[in-house]
């Protein structure tokens, strides 16, 4: 595997929008995500396959997932 | 490495869809509970609109009264926000006055089916060219969870504390028996086909409606022991529905008592404003 193909995604979690619903946590397929309190958090950023499914039903425009 | 090897590298990358060129600046957040799916279906709504190429002053988005309906406050295209139950009559008057605009009325199943639920049908009787977008949460969410004609039979509410003896109503199966040319079924929960469906409806012409099958975690879900708004989305939206496209190949079984998702019906009638545009020119002897 090359470094590139390597690089770990980045995670943005807006914490004024996020209101902690945890659709995010509960559907992301890798597990990537869990819940700090009323607001989202990353746990295993490596497992993330960007697949933008937190992004897509988040219902706050909380959270993004960048390349 | 060459530039077309980047090129081909600059593709792959994901960026995630901005959604702020439609929003107005400063709105956020919105008021809408914790876990309700009406952001989740507005921002589906907002990827649509991106993918139909429409400009934003040439959409006028128009809606009744409920939690729904405060959608138009937070975009940046022409907004009503009107009264309860009147949204499409307003919308109406909308697109007769201006009929080069995109008239979108967002509303939910108490605004569109209940108080509403007259100046819905004769719409769609019209087929007057416009997108209705019920969301269909199976409350009154607004107003503290007094049920809705789409609440289901036997599910609780702040007015049928012991089950609801009441039928619901098919939101598709009124629309088609009254006209709309366009008919179809999405979830919050399967966002994307979501946004394909929507994109669909706004580029048909004549009426449209989608019904959109969200959750009201606060007062439905409250009320009705699910724990969670993803355990909502999970045993309505995703276990609930099933896609026409696969309907027919399921066992009966699999089908029974699931509400279709996708294009439940298209075809091609006259729209209201030409028909009307028709008649001026005919009594001015043109
Ligand atoms: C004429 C009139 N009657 C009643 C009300 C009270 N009211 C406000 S919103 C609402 C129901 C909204 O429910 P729905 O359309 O399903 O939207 P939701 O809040 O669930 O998104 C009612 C009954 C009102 N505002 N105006
Ligand atoms: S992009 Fe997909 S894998 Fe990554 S955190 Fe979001 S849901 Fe999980
Ligand atoms: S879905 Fe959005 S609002 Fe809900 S917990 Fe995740 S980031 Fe926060
Ligand atoms: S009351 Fe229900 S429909 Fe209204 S914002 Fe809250 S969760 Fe959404």
């Amino acid at each position: 595997m090359t470094e590139a193909a390597k690089k770990l995604p980045r995670i943005v979690v807006h914490e004024k929008l996020c209101k902690g619903c945890s659709i995010c946590v509960d559907f992301c397929p890798t597990n990537v995500l869990e819940m700090k309190g009323s607001i989202v958090a990353v746990k295993n950023l490596e497992a993330c396959t960007r697949c933008q499914l937190c992004d897509l039903r988040c219902p706050d425009f909380a959270i993004q997932v960048f390349d | 490495m060459s530039a077309g090897a980047a090129t081909a590298k600059k593709q792959k990358i994901s960026v995630p869809f901005d959604y702020s060129k439609y929003l107005r600046a400063g709105k956020l957040p919105h008021i809408w509970c914790p876990g309700c799916g009406h952001g989740i279906v507005l921002k589906s709504l907002l990827r649509a609109i991106d993918k139909s190429g429409l400009e934003k002053d040439q959409i006028c988005m128009v809606s009744g009264i409920g939690c729904s309906s405060r959608t138009p406050g937070y975009v940046d295209f022409n907004t009503l926000h009107t009264l309860h139950g009147r949204a499409v009559s307003y919308a109406t008057g909308v697109k007769l006055a201006k009929p080069e605009l995109k008239v979108i009325v967002v509303t939910g199943d108490g605004d569109a089916l209940a108080i509403g639920g007259n100046h819905f049908i004769h719409t769609c009787r019209r087929n007057i060219d416009m997108t209705i977008l019920v969301y269909s949460n199976a409350i009154y969410g607004m107003t503290g969870g007094q049920f809705s004609p789409t609440t289901p039979q036997g599910s609780m509410s702040t007015t049928s504390r012991y089950g609801n003896i009441e039928p619901s109503f098919d939101c598709c199966e009124l629309a088609k028996a009254s006209g709309a040319s366009f008919v179809a079924r999405g979830t919050a929960y399967h966002t994307q086909e979501l946004e394909r469906i929507l994109l669909r409806s706004i580029q048909h012409k004549g009426t449209s409606v989608v019904e959109i099958i969200d959750s009201c975690p606060v007062y439905y879900g409250r009320q009705n022991k699910f724990k969670s708004a993803s355990q909502m989305m999970e045993m309505i939206e995703k276990d609930g529905t099933v896609s026409v496209k696969q309907a027919d190949r399921l066992p009966p079984e699999k089908v029974e008592g699931k509400l279709l998702r996708g294009i439940l019906h298209e075809a091609e009638r006259p729209e209201y404003c030409e028909e009307y545009q028709r008649l001026i020119d005919k009594v001015h002897g043109k």
